[in-house]
This record gives C-alpha cells, sequence and structure tokens, in this order.
C-alpha cells in the first residue's frame, strides 16, 4: 500500500481553523509519455481525494494528470468535536489508501 | 451489360463509398489526435464553461499565488485562494484550476462547504509549457470568480520519454 503522510494538528481549540496537510506516494503518470519503444504508456493516476471528518466529508478533490507525482494537498477546516480525520484516496487500476489521524478540540 | 459488369459496377461503387467514408474518418481523427498532445485555449475555455455553463465569469476574489517563473515544470507549487466568509450562507462550494498549454486543460476540481473555514488549497502541479494558469471558484450563491496568472516554465514537465 501507498505510503501516506498526514500533517494536521493532534490538539485544537474549538472554532478554530487549522490547516491539514496530506502526501502520498504514486507516479502518477500522466499517460502523455511515450515510453522507450514509443508506445505510450498508460494512465496510472489517483484521480480522487476525499476527506471526512468524523465520517461528514469536509473535502473532495478530484485530480487529473497534472498533479505532479507523489500528490501533496493542502486545505483547511474548523475544529469541530474531538474525533478522527479521514482520508481516502481512489485511482486508476483499482488503487485505493486511506489513512485517519485523530484530533482532540478543547 | 453482363452479370459480371454489374457486379463490378457495385463492388466498385460500394469501394467507393467506403474509401469517402474512411477519409472522412481519418479527416475527424487527425485534429482530434492533434489536440490530445496539447489543450489549446479554445479547449481550455471548453473545460471553464462546461464547469461556469452560461453564468458570467467575474474577475476577483480568487488568487492564485504560484512562482512567475518555474525551473522545473514537473512540481510546481500552487496555492489557489477565495475570499469568503465560509459562513452556512456564504461561502465557496468549488475552487477549479485550467491551464491553457498541458495535454489536457483540466488541473484538479476541489469541493469544499463551510467546514473548510478557510477556502484555501495548495498542491503541486505539472506544467508542460510556458502558459496561463486560471482558476474558478464557485461560490454558494451561483457566482463564478476567476482569477489568471502567466507563468514562464523553463524546464517542461516532461512529455517525452525520459
Amino acid at each position: 500500500m501507498a505510503r501516506a503522510l498526514i500533517n494536521a494538528p493532534a490538539k485544537a481549540k474549538r472554532g478554530e481553523v487549522i490547516e491539514i496537510k496530506t502526501l502520498i506516494s504514486h507516479i502518477m503518470e500522466t499517460g502523455f509519455r511515450p515510453d522507450s519503444t514509443g508506445k505510450p504508456v498508460p494512465r496510472d493516476i489517483i484521480t480522487e481525494f476525499i476527506c471526512k471528518y468524523n465520517g461528514e466529508e469536509i473535502f473532495r478533490a478530484e485530480l487529473f494528470p497534472a498533479i505532479a507525482a507523489n500528490p501533496f494537498l493542502t486545505f483547511f477546516t474548523v475544529a469541530g468535536e474531538s474525533g478522527t480525520l479521514s482520508f481516502e484516496w481512489t485511482g486508476d487500476n483499482g488503487f485505493t489508501a486511506a489513512e485517519s489521524v485523530n484530533i482532540t478540540v478543547e | 451489360m453482363t452479370r459480371d459488369d454489374g457486379w463490378l459496377q457495385r463492388t466498385r461503387r460500394s469501394f467507393l463509398i467506403e474509401a469517402a467514408a474512411l477519409a472522412g474518418a481519418a479527416g475527424v481523427a487527425l485534429p482530434r489526435a492533434v489536440e490530445q498532445t496539447s489543450a489549446t485555449p479554445a479547449s481550455m475555455h471548453a473545460a471553464v464553461k462546461n464547469i461556469v455553463g452560461e453564468a458570467p465569469l467575474n474577475k476577483g476574489k480568487v488568487k492564485i499565488d504560484v512562482p512567475a517563473l518555474i525551473e522545473n515544470g514537473n512540481a510546481v507549487p500552487l496555492t489557489v485562494s477565495c475570499e469568503s466568509s465560509m459562513t452556512q450562507e456564504d461561502h465557496v462550494k468549488a475552487i477549479h484550476v485550467f491551464t491553457e498549454k498541458n495535454p489536457q486543460p483540466n488541473v484538479i476540481g476541489a469541493r469544499l462547504g463551510p467546514r473548510a473555514g478557510r477556502a484555501s488549497l495548495s498542491t503541486r502541479i505539472r506544467l508542460a509549457d510556458t502558459q496561463k494558469i486560471v482558476a474558478v471558484a464557485q461560490m454558494s450563491d451561483g457566482s463564478f470568480w476567476t482569477d489568471e496568472v502567466e507563468v514562464v516554465v523553463t524546464l517542461a514537465a516532461c512529455l517525452e520519454g525520459s
């Protein structure tokens, strides 16, 4: 499974806007590059990313081949309740990856 | 006319029809194949129109933050932020990014809501050429706002084999 890194504060004040950074290892092959024999290398990218906060979707992104290898995404959310931030990536060739982090809201 | 001639005639006719159809198909297929290698400003406008529809596109509110001079097009840091109070009544619903000359105009399409707190996202993108980047934000009231920047790319993201 692909290696994913999440950077989100472990603790936050209620109502605070927190920054979430995600990084996942993936080649993001565009499908536009020919290989050494001149045939195009088939596309292999992550097509969708979803972040949920205690099960509620807070951010979703549709990715295209123009996203660099090892997709890095930064976005924000409001700290509501203590709980779990879960992350899901889906892509070509049945690629899926999931990660989650806990957050304590005071 | 003998029966043989009639048969010949028919095949010749059908051959001509087939040839014409083939040429027509090739004529249609060729520009498509060319288009595949590079998006054009027109295809970018089509992609934007696909999102915006007939609604007016206003300048402002959205801000693209990207280096003006890019040495390596393989990973270009890009931040798109949008002015909004991000309340239930007034928030940014979606942020889309497009490019003019990449093989495909779309770069990313993000959906957010009032739970985001701040309408901003950062990522790293590929740029195939010196070109224009366009961001479009959709507000909860249905209005669309846009920003565009010109960037110079020294080393393009690879389209050739490496």
